[in-house]
């Protein structure tokens, strides 16, 4: 299972913080679970639509479309930052 | 000697550098950056602003940015605290103090690592406004504080 987490805007569009997913193969990457995401269509889709910019973290390490996810991985998707 | 915090508490600016510059007798300059809270943002009245965060990520991501400015300069100490939760008008929100043997390494080190910070620290903030709340949107000026450092290298 991959553990998955969204923060701030995210969060409240979603409407959860956090849920558990599991990996369609057992390489896969961000962007095939990103795909898997927005296959749930309505506010999901709008979230992660090619034109939103949303980051993302592997295991607390910002990263991008490309990194391998595998089992157990925490991977995190949140808006730009904002802090300071 | 390195130290990151975050907290739901105020901090206290003053007993932060006074411990700082009290380490180590090699120190000749203690920059420090305070960042705080506003009563205004892009024209209108905010009257609370909650910080939201990542616990975990935002230590680590911390951590490589006080590393990276380590690295880039000889520093004799470095002091990060980053609030989180509910804020007020003028309630100190970041601290950034760095301290070095003379004062161009601090300067430039504290900017820095503020500069890092707002574009690589998971951090959110949500302002409350008289007309209801909205996230706080990134600012392209930050980004391009940062692109500053990248080009200057390492």
């Amino acid at each position: 299972m991959i553990n998955l987490l969204y923060f701030a805007r995210l969060r409240e569009a979603l409407q959860t913080g956090s849920e558990t997913l599991d990996p369609q193969s057992d390489s896969t990457t961000v962007a095939t679970i990103v795909d898997q995401l927005r296959a749930r269509g309505g506010v999901w889709q709008d979230v992660f639509a090619e034109n939103q910019t949303v980051l993302v973290a592997v295991n607390q390490e910002m990263c991008d479309l490309e990194a391998a996810v595998k089992d157990g991985d925490e991977v995190a998707f949140f808006p730009p930052v904002t802090g300071g | 000697m390195n130290q990151i915090k975050i907290q739901t508490e105020p901090f206290d600016l003053t007993a932060i550098q006074e411990e700082m510059r009290r380490q180590n007798p090699a120190i000749g300059a203690v920059v420090t950056f305070l960042g705080q809270m506003r009563d205004i943002n892009e024209g209108d009245q905010v009257t609370t602003m909650t910080l939201e965060h990542y616990p975990g990520m935002t230590e680590k991501a911390l951590q490589a940015i006080v590393d990276e400015a380590n690295e880039r300069w000889q520093l004799l100490g470095i002091r990060v605290v980053h609030r989180v939760g509910p804020l007020q008008p003028l309630d100190p929100i970041v601290l950034v103090a760095v301290a070095s043997a003379h004062r161009g390494e601090a300067f430039q080190a504290c900017e820095f690592i503020i500069d890092y910070l707002k574009t690589r620290a998971p951090f959110w903030k949500k302002e409350q406004t008289p007309e209801g709340e909205r996230w706080v949107d990134a600012r392209h000026t930050d980004e391009q504080a940062e692109q500053r450092w990248k080009r200057a290298g390492s």
